[in-house]
């Protein structure tokens, strides 16, 4: 991600983090029952599984670009695009869990999306585990590249087909509104659009620094 | 041609079994002494078992056996077996042959350990010929997902403690639709009321078959 290197995006970034977070906190917001004020956890929750969707996106088209042209740099870029998924993942989950403690009742309630996202997590888990067990890097390489198309394509199963096919107290599942029917006036999507585009490429940044940082010990490894 | 080649690769997988006997007798004491263990530790103790347990019993069965019965896939034979058929076989024919080959012996396992199991356990099935659908269903499922699984761990040092780690939460999705299947099979539900959940299992097997298909060969290749 060349262009990601120019300061221009880094500042955008920061700009429509401050607006995001500064309107997700005290702008209006709708009233609901049940929900009130946690309607705001829209701006944060969401945003950080879109974000991982992206993240470990382009994750898969690196690991397509390694097998096709057996680079390891391609390599090292899907992994670092893969540990920083996970750790928005890890965001959304927690964000998650606050958000049903206060409108369910619970910090972790027997939801469909719930517990896909739950075994989501434990595959790429293993995705670490392929890669710690094995001590050739080729192979290491070639290995855990496979594995994680693979787990990709399982994960958008699990995510986006599971859940619909089960009722669900997921807002946008089983009849329960989305977003959308909270929100005729579309005030909230001034806010949400930015909000996605802000976090992922906060994702961006911090994957694309974890490479450069992934490259420098790599030559450092190989000068000793 | 490829066609041919899997054909030939199954007879060869068949006919090495048929040899030994020793693997497929070993799955069916496996499946016995299972079965036996949860008739022990369910029904003798308490006369009854729920329909729900009792599915999801037979179900969590027929996925050791599995992850057992296909882990071995590539271990089995030894290093340099592999690499003769490496130089003989195109890796598509190699992963196809060891998903039609593992298909046949789940089918076969999961007809024998039905009977078995609703001959100890007693058979709550309302709709049996949806029950079996969906293990034959879930027959393809397990085996396309833990044959490319199988092929993954083989690469690693720990081949046992790689393939349970990674083949759970991958064959999670697949087994909670069969377990939603069987479950309206056992209510005596009819095949057109479930046409969406088939198709969508129909349709995760294929999607594990060709992904498997396009990603072995990167696998095989060392």
């Amino acid at each position: 991600m060349e262009t990601l290197k120019k300061h221009g995006l880094k500042i955008a970034c920061m700009i429509l983090l401050i607006y995001s977070v500064w309107q997700g906190f005290l702008g209006q917001v709708p009233r609901q029952a049940i929900l009130n004020e946690t309607v705001r956890n829209l701006y944060f929750h969401v945003t950080m599984w879109f974000s991982m969707i992206f993240l470990l996106g382009t994750s898969v088209v690196h690991s397509i670009r390694y097998l096709r042209k057996g680079n390891l740099e391609n390599d090292l870029i899907s992994n670092a695009y893969v540990e920083t998924g996970l750790v928005f993942a890890t965001l959304g989950l927690i964000t998650g869990s606050i958000w049903a403690k206060f409108t369910w009742g619970d910090w972790w309630t027997n939801d469909p999306k719930l517990n896909s996202v739950a075994i989501g997590m434990l595959i790429y888990l293993a995705y670490g585990l392929v890669r710690s067990s094995m001590p050739d890097e080729q192979q290491r390489a070639r290995i855990s590249n496979v594995y994680n198309i693979f787990a990709f394509v399982i994960f958008m199963i699990l995510i986006w087909i599971l859940p619909r096919m089960t009722d669900s107290l997921h807002p946008g599942n089983g009849g329960n509104p989305g977003f959308s029917k909270y929100d005729l006036d579309s005030n909230m999507r001034l806010v949400f659009y930015p909000a996605i585009l802000a976090w992922t490429l906060l994702g961006f940044w911090i994957a694309n620094l974890r490479i450069r940082l992934k490259k420098i010990s790599q030559l450092t490894t190989e000068n000793e | 041609m490829i066609l041919n080649e899997i054909r030939l690769l199954v007879r060869k997988e068949i006919q090495l079994e048929w040899r030994q006997k020793y693997a497929m007798h070993g799955l069916l004491l496996y499946l016995a002494s299972t079965v036996f263990v949860c008739y022990l530790s369910f029904k003798a103790k308490q006369q009854a078992i729920h329909p729900i347990t009792w599915n999801t019993l037979f179900w969590i069965i027929l996925l050791f056996i599995a992850i057992n019965a296909i882990g071995k896939s590539f271990t089995q034979e030894s290093a340099q077996r592999n690499l003769f058929y490496y130089t003989i076989a195109s890796p598509e024919a190699i992963i196809f042959s060891k998903i039609t080959y593992n298909t046949l012996v789940m089918v076969a396992i999961s007809l024998i350990g039905i009977v078995f199991y609703s001959w100890v356990m007693g058979n709550p099935v309302g709709n049996f010929p949806l029950y079996l659908l969906s293990l034959v269903l879930g027959a393809i499922g397990f085996s396309a997902t833990l044959s490319m699984v199988a092929g993954i761990a083989a690469q690693g040092e720990n081949t046992a403690t790689l393939m349970a780690v990674l083949s759970f939460p991958i064959i999670l999705p697949l087994l909670l639709m069969l377990l939603k299947v069987s479950k309206s099979a056992m209510d005596g539900l009819s095949i057109q009321e479930n046409w969406d959940e088939i198709a969508i299992l129909t349709s995760i097997d294929v999607i594990v078959i060709v992904l498997s298909g396009i990603l072995f060969p990167y696998i095989w290749r060392h």
